[in-house]
């Protein structure tokens, strides 16, 4: 037992936390820009599930990361697309599209993958990590935080950016205007249906980034439903975060400490089912929800379609 | 005000209609510079319509809408934006998560930032000449409904807009909002602006306005140039809108005699009502000491403008909605303490005027919904089994004895048109055991065919002796139909009129709250 307060077993934990985390993260600054429009936007984990199963490729073949990470946010987007269309410019019903996404994503890229790679799953080499200087030098939390791929410091400054984006742009002011009253954003001249689309593409784009991370940096493969509930995850940090990206960043973390406990305890040797760490991540999701539940604030037109002029 | 000025904005034969319903007949309509013209109307008159078209947000059938002179189509609510047309609209148009300033500024090119700086200058300007004060950092949820008109008004001021369009603006202020409001009108006219000023209050067209549009069923049924608006005083005004609004039409294809029947006064009213009160929701005002009977074959009508407790009234009476107070007797017997389906039972019956939400169940078949207040009744349920062979034996039976045009027994009743609709609340209600029927506004929303139809078995309802309350907010219909015409205002019975030569007009003096 000695090993499970050890320098080595700690920043293992953490590492592995940052590495678990930024999917999530992903998911959720995603999640929350098209919640904040007014989209509830079910179908992340499938666009997930196509970022990385199309970052997984684009890395594979191109060799390069950056190509990985281009070719995840496509699928991302991609998916992004038929959301768009049917829940924004149609007016479907958003949680029906949503989960039919989804499932139809896990299907198709595990089919895909099948069809590719048939039993073996190839693996990419190891990532690249940019270390910070001097603070990466620090006892336990250096090697954890400031060793890590260059995407993941790019990630957290997205958190920072898309802050700024909400507070301090027009386009925060139209997307929240989307969520929160449409007709009062369409009567001042914006097109609400553009507003959302944008709003969706986004989370496509994000969402596909963090399958692709998923896939090339935390795994270094792709096997089918590789995202695990990673989407559904960012649905809940997004609904808690109540519209501020930091708040994503901090349950991001918690939820990656969670997840990382499972590879951290196996290495420190402690005899626990897996299947039971596995859930802690989803216990704590409940903890979460209970605790803080009452404090998610949704957009009052969040999950409803905008139809100009109807009452 | 010379007449040469040319209009900002004018409508020519402007027509728009909706699946059943023609909101907008062929409305001509000229908006000037430097004037308020109030666009005068009950509910479902067209007036929202109107302004759809006109701030965007719905696009004409027929007919033209000029801006400057120039025969224009407004595609948007950013086109009329552009074009100089702000309006404020009866439900407030800001976020209230957002500041008053990041409201006014939203709608900017969503790559520049903000212009903050640049929008606390205009608004300073603004509110300076207006003489009005406005918190642009507070969030809109903090402020008054007042304070978040007046931030409409000055968003259309920012977007420097030539004719301001309000709706209904006074439906939801204090009486001192409602001068303020007033007040502020002047000023932005005498700036040189045009507005359109939504009301269906008599009183504040007078008090307001410089021009007046009466619109009615659709149609624009009058106009008051300001010429006569200044030659006149107050009180001659608002005589002649009542005029405009409740006077009868010429060739009105809807006019019918009616036949004087004598209703014997000695009979025991079969409906007594006394003192009875409701409380007052949110949206709906209460009522309170209403008081009425009703005879054997007499048909006692409600007259008023929409909202002010007719619906509070039918449920109250059915047992739909909790009493304060008061005594409802049927046949001398109390059924205030009553269940609905009690009610029903012994004779009193309401045939609600929504007649799909409330009325039918829109995806069971019109059989059943002939039925629905018997549901496990014998002989069309048996011990909890519906009796197909016996419901469809009535069912037909009340189709061809109601005229119900209807593909089958087995068609959802919701695809059927609202007459029809109509028809098998009617064949539902007056089925056997009826003594009191009230009507809420049965030919709402129907086409003259099927009005004059409903009209005729309202009437052979009372002449089988059956008493009969009629509300509605069409003023000819009562007049051409009831014995006694009594006028609710604001939650209460202002007065009852004897229907005789002179009851329109004393019932139009009673709805805007003078004395008969």
């Amino acid at each position: 037992m000695t090993g499970l307060f050890s320098e080595v077993f700690l920043s293992a934990l953490l590492f592995g936390a940052v590495t678990a985390a930024i999917p999530l993260l992903l998911a959720g600054l995603g999640e929350q820009m098209s919640e904040k429009a007014g989209v509830l936007n079910i179908g992340i984990e499938g666009m997930m599930l196509a970022g990385a199963y199309l970052g997984f490729v684009g890395a594979f073949y191109s060799g390069s990361l950056w190509l990985g990470f281009l070719t995840g946010a496509g699928g991302g987007i991609a998916v992004a697309l038929v959301m768009a269309l049917l829940c924004v410019r149609i007016g479907l019903n958003q949680i029906v599209i949503g989960i039919a996404l989804t499932l139809g994503l896990e299907g198709l890229t595990a089919l895909l993958h099948h069809f590719q790679f048939s039993r073996s799953y190839p693996r990419l080499p190891a990532v690249d990590v940019t270390v910070i200087p001097l603070l990466s030098a620090i006892p336990v939390i250096g090697p954890a935080l400031f060793r890590q791929h260059l995407i993941v410091y790019l990630a957290v400054a997205l958190v920072f950016a898309m802050g700024y984006i909400y507070r301090r742009t027009q386009l925060g002011l139209n997307l929240q205007a989307a969520g929160d009253k449409p007709a009062a954003l369409d009567v001042a001249g914006i097109d609400v249906v553009r507003t959302r689309t944008i709003a969706v593409l986004t989370t496509g784009a994000l969402a596909g980034l963090g399958g692709a991370f998923l896939a090339n940096v935390g795994a270094g493969l792709f096997i089918p439903f590789i995202t695990n509930g990673a989407g559904f995850l960012g649905i809940v940090l997004a609904m808690l975060a109540r519209g501020r990206p930091v708040w994503v960043l901090f349950g991001a973390l918690l939820f990656g400490v969670c997840l990382s406990l499972t590879t951290a305890m196996q290495v420190a040797g402690i005899n626990i089912p897996t299947d039971v760490i596995q859930m802690l991540p989803f216990l704590a999701v409940m903890v979460m929800l209970v605790l803080f539940g009452r404090r998610a604030s949704l957009p009052a037109a969040l999950g409803i379609p905008y139809e100009r002029g109807a009452r | 005000m010379s007449v040469a000025k040319r209009d900002i904005v004018a409508l020519e034969g402007v027509t728009k209609r909706f699946p059943g319903v023609v909101a907008n007949d062929s409305v001509d309509l000229a908006i000037r510079p430097g004037e308020v013209h109030v666009l005068l109307g009950e509910n479902g008159a067209g007036k929202s319509t109107l302004i759809g078209m006109l701030s965007g947000l719905q696009q004409p059938d027929e007919g033209r809408i000029l801006v400057g002179g120039e025969p224009t189509t407004i595609t948007s609510p950013r086109h009329a934006l552009a074009l100089g047309i702000g309006t404020v609209f009866q439900h407030m148009m800001l976020v209230p998560t957002l500041t008053v300033a990041e409201n006014l500024l939203l709608g900017g090119p969503w790559w520049q930032r903000p212009k903050t700086e640049e929008l606390e200058a205009r608004v300073a300007e603004i509110t300076r000449t207006l003489g009005i004060t406005v918190k642009l950092h507070a969030k809109v949820s903090e402020l008054s409904l007042g304070e978040q008109q007046q931030v409409e008004i000055l968003r259309a001021m920012v977007r420097n807009s030539r004719l301001l369009i309000l709706d209904e603006s006074t439906s939801m202020l204090t009486p001192k909002g409602i001068d303020e409001l007033g007040a502020l009108m002047r000023r932005l006219v005498e700036q040189g602006l045009a507005i359109v000023f939504i009301t269906h209050k008599l009183k504040e067209a007078a008090a307001f306005g410089d021009r007046i549009s009466v619109l009615k069923l659709g149609r624009k049924v009058g106009e008051i140039p300001p010429e006569r608006f200044r030659a006149l005083g107050e009180q001659a005004i608002i005589g002649e809108i009542v005029e405009l609004m409740f006077g009868k039409q010429k060739d009105d294809p809807e006019a019918a005699e009616r036949a004087v029947r004598t209703i014997r006064a000695e009979a025991a009213p079969l409906l007594e009502v006394r003192d009875l009160g409701v409380a007052p929701t949110d949206d709906a005002p209460g009522l309170s000491s209403i008081s009425f009977d009703i005879r054997p074959g007499e048909l006692l009508g409600i007259a008023g403008i929409d909202g002010n407790g007719q619906k509070q009234l039918a449920e109250a009476l059915a047992g739909q909605r909790a009493t304060v107070g008061g005594s409802v007797r049927l046949q001398g017997a109390p059924i205030e303490a009553l269940s609905v389906g009690e009610r029903r039972q012994r004779g009193l019956r309401y045939l609600t005027d929504d007649r799909l939400g409330e009325g039918t169940v829109g995806t069971f078949p019109v059989s059943i919904n002939f039925f629905l207040k018997q549901v496990g009744a014998a002989p069309f349920w048996r011990k909890g089994v519906e009796q197909r062979a016996e419901i469809d034996k009535r069912a037909a039976q009340l189709v061809r004895e109601y005229d119900v045009r209807t593909p089958s027994l087995k068609t959802p009743v919701a695809r059927l048109s609202g007459g029809n609709i109509q028809k098998v609340l009617l064949a539902r209600e007056l089925a056997e055991g009826a003594k009191v029927v009230i009507f809420n506004k049965p030919t709402y929303g129907l086409d003259l065919a099927n009005t004059l139809a409903s009209r005729q078995r309202i009437r052979d309802t009372a002449a089988r002796g059956l008493a009969v309350l009629l509300i509605s907010t069409d003023l000819e219909e009562l007049l051409s139909m009831c014995d006694r015409i009594a006028v609710i205002s604001n939650g209460s019975l202002v007065g009852t009129v004897e229907n005789a030569d002179d009851a329109r007009t004393k019932i139009g003096r009673l709805m805007i709250g003078l004395a008969a």
